[in-house]
């Protein structure tokens, strides 16, 4: 059976990067890999979902609901929405413990999940939810080298090894902001 | 890993993981595709992202985005004519913006060949239908060539662009949101020498002018060219057979193409049914005698595709024409008639007809929590804008919204925009809506971008008949929406326009100008406008802010905003700045506190104005 990640946030924390080292990471290490991005009005400051699927027998893009090995989220609404919405059962999430509190919670129309409401509903799930915060850092966006420093601790994505990954990152990152993601990523490993 | 510009220059074939809109822009290079146009809509701009990714001299297509889609389709097949193998792209919607001259194309000798790209967007991603253009070929007489993920848009492409040129005509390569978005390895090949730019138009290649007696001739020919692609469908390996691993006792089939034909066969794959697949990639006209052989061939075949019954009616006709006893079927009721397919949906569909080896899966439940609505960005000119407007705005007054950024603004806290068709509609609407309405004061709303793109009919025709309309035109300067591509006029690409010459050289009366920033300027704006009989226009004005903080920090990668704070000890709680302006920065406690998160605060400070209780301003 393919292997599945589900990575979700807000728009604007930039989680196509995040997809897109962790999907080049996969097929450098030899993996077959399919993935797919999503974009568009829909996702402008709203949801946004990049989808990857590991192993031959993946010969469609998008992760089933409820058929995610793996959830990774930038944002704790958003790993609860993704664990509930595609996490199987036994699954794993991980998520970068920060808010984005969407308008229907400003207007009080709603409540916003604290970490260990979280925790519970993924366990409910017959999963482990585990996050990651790091308060000091030079631009949120960061936050994506922190997930994948966790990834790759958790050796959460079978047969991807951390070299794999910080290799991948020093080719994607930006150079005058490689120094400062690549500490963070080490931090998480 | 190669870079976008590497990519696109590389002499040599490789082997890289790409999205399909990447792959299909090396595919242009590869095919020799000299001139390719578009106007922005997702799903297909990062086409655009790829081409323009070398430095100017080192492409090796001429790109230009064009004013809209019916330019963009024009230019393309005007290179076309002269010798020059051409390309268009644009979204689903866009189709209908170009339709007029796209209906032409096959009636015309195209010396270079022309590949028409259409980004179809089954579920609606980012479009305001899922309309199925599959229709629009077979009004247009074009051939449609519907890959299913990235390594088929590059073979198909090739294909596409070759027998177009071969045939000196136009065809259609029809891709759709997550063939456009999916990412795969991808093996390219060589890049062809340069292009020989000699102009080659020429009459005797025509008649190019359908008027009067040439109609019939060139209507001729086109049916013609359409039967001739029918007969490279029967052949083509695009159109293959998937043979089941072992056979069943009824022999069952399915016939279907693009990504839904994928997850058909994963589907099948996965739970091991005997059941084999006829995957079409020339997909019209219909190879009727492969598909006549597998309906012989076969007891029951279920005709599986996405959005309208366009296989499943021209598949049923033929069947019927041959008397075949082969049994179809199809998706049933009018859900499955909406939205993407999934391997899911694949196999729910086949489990309705087959119920034995498609068993159903353990349903989860769950609770979903608190909704994410799609939200303007923090800094951005539009909320400004619509805060005050909202607040000026008489009772009963009626707003009519157009597409962009600005759309959002229908959604809650500010609900401006009540109407909504397409492109540039806006202010056409606004003055019908107007028409002998002593009552209710009538506001439309266009972006900047949406105005040079179909805005402009609309705007001259309110100004001559001077319709009782109040125009907001919001310029951020771009075309935010699909990822800040130029629009005439902003001074990226050729001369500055001041938007305010244009109205005026129209024929607008009432002009103000003011920054979106200024919401008691703005307002006072606005009320004078709703008070002028006939029409008016306010241009509500602020960049862009994702773009603009986005080339500082490229200019000052140690930027660092001077955020807002909200002080504790003024703060009445009156929650104006986190539920009626806004803005997403701010966050609300639990214990009924308001701070603002410095991970989204750009320090544009457009809310400071907000607060009845003056409690927000610069953090010290």
């Amino acid at each position: 059976m393919a292997f599945n990640i589900y990575l979700c946030g807000v728009g604007g924390q930039g989680i196509g990067v995040l997809a897109a080292a962790l999907a080049q990471a996969a097929s450098r290490a030899g993996l077959e890999v399919i993935a797919c991005d999503t974009h568009g009005l829909a996702q402008r400051g709203g949801v946004v979902s990049s989808h990857i699927r590991i192993g031959a027998d993946a010969l469609t893009p998008l992760v089933p609901e409820g058929g995610a090995d793996l959830v990774i989220a930038l944002e704790r609404l958003e790993a609860l929405r993704g664990a509930a919405q595609y996490l199987k059962k036994g699954g794993k999430v991980l998520y970068y413990n920060t808010a984005y509190q969407p308008v229907g919670v400003r207007r009080g129309e709603g409540a916003y999940p604290s970490e260990e409401e979280v925790r519970l509903a993924v366990q409910g799930f017959g999963g482990e939810a585990l996050n990651v915060n790091y308060p000091d850092m030079a631009d949120p966006r960061m936050q994506n080298s922190a997930l994948l420093g966790l990834v790759a601790s958790l050796g959460a994505v079978p047969g991807l090894r951390a070299e794999i990954i910080e290799e991948v990152l020093k080719e994607i990152v930006p150079p005058a902001v490689l120094d400062e993601n690549l500490r963070i990523f080490r931090a998480a490993v | 890993m190669r870079s976008l510009a590497e990519m696109m220059t590389e002499k040599e074939g490789f082997s890289e993981l790409v999205m399909g809109n990447h792959a299909l822009a090396r595919a242009m290079a590869e095919a020799g595709t000299a001139v390719v146009t578009s106007y922005p809509g997702s799903p297909t701009p990062e086409i655009a992202e790829a081409l323009l990714a070398p430095a100017e001299k080192d492409r090796p297509c001429h790109f230009e985005f064009a004013v809209n889609e019916k330019v963009a389709l024009e230019f393309a097949a005007g290179a076309s004519l002269n010798g020059h193998p051409s390309a268009v792209f644009f979204k689903s919607v866009g189709l209908n913006v170009a339709a007029d001259s796209m209906v032409q194309l096959a009636l015309m000798e195209l010396l270079g060949g022309m590949v028409v790209i259409l980004g179809d967007d089954p579920g609606a991603n980012s479009s305001q239908n899922e309309q199925d253009n599959r229709w629009f070929a077979r009004m247009a007489y074009l051939p449609v060539f519907e890959p299913a993920s990235p390594a088929e848009v590059y073979v198909m492409y090739r294909a596409a662009a070759a027998l177009a040129l071969e045939r000196r005509a136009p065809v259609i390569l029809r891709l759709t949101t997550h063939v456009c978005h999916a990412r795969e390895t991808v093996k390219f090949g060589d890049l062809p020498a340069r292009h020989d730019w000699t102009p080659r138009f020429d009459v005797k290649n025509g008649p190019y002018v359908p008027i009067t007696t040439s109609v019939f001739p060139l209507k001729k020919k086109a049916l013609e060219k359409l039967a001739s692609w029918a007969e490279a469908g029967e052949k083509s390996p695009l159109n293959a057979v998937y043979k089941a691993s072992a056979p069943g006792r009824r022999r069952l089939g399915a016939i279907s193409a693009g990504l839904p034909a994928l997850c058909l066969l994963e589907t099948l794959r996965n739970s091991g049914a005997p059941v084999d697949l006829l995957k079409l990639g020339l997909t019209y006209p219909l190879p009727e005698k492969l598909v006549t052989d597998f309906l012989s061939s076969h007891d029951e075949v279920y005709i599986f595709e996405e959005l309208d019954r366009v296989m499943e009616t021209e598949i049923k006709a033929l069947a019927y024409d041959k008397g075949l006893a082969c049994r179809l079927h199809a998706r049933r009721g009018n859900a499955a008639l909406m939205g993407e397919m999934t391997p899911e949906r694949a196999r729910a569909a086949l489990a309705d007809v087959w119920p034995e080896p498609f068993p159903a899966p353990e349903r989860r439940v769950f609770e979903a929590p608190a909704p994410r609505l799609p939200q303007m960005c923090p800094g951005c000119g539009h909320r400004s804008a619509f805060h005050a407007i909202k607040k000026a705005l008489p009772p009963g007054a009626i707003t009519v919204g157009d597409i962009g950024c600005h759309s959002l603004g229908f959604l809650p806290p500010y609900n401006m925009g009540e109407v909504l068709f397409s492109m540039g509609h806006s202010v056409s609407t606004a003055s019908g809506l107007a028409l002998n309405n002593g009552l209710r004061k009538v506001v439309a709303f266009v972006g900047d971008s949406t105005f040079f793109h179909a805005g402009l009919p609309g705007l001259a025709n309110a100004a001559w008949r001077d319709s009782d309309v109040t125009l907001v035109l919001l310029d951020n300067g771009t075309t935010a929406m699909t990822g800040h591509q130029p629009r005439p006029g902003n001074g990226e690409i050729g001369e500055r326009l001041n938007l305010a010459d244009i109205l005026t050289s129209l024929g607008v009366k009432f002009l103000r100008e003011c920054d979106a920033y200024d919401q008691a300027k703005l307002a006072a704006h606005l009320k004078e406008a709703m008070d002028h009989k006939g029409l008016a226009v306010v241009i509500a004005r602020h960049p862009c802010m994702l773009k603009f903080m986005r080339e500082r920090r490229r200019a000052n990668p140690g930027l660092k905003p001077q955020h807002v704070a909200v002080d504790q000890a003024k703060c009445a709680r009156h929650y104006t700045c986190a539920a009626d302006f806004a803005c997403p920065s701010f966050i609300r406690h639990a214990d009924g506190s308001v701070t603002v998160n410095p991970e989204l605060c750009i320090g544009d400070g457009s809310c400071i104005q907000t607060c009845p209780a003056a409690a927000i301003g610069r953090e010290k």
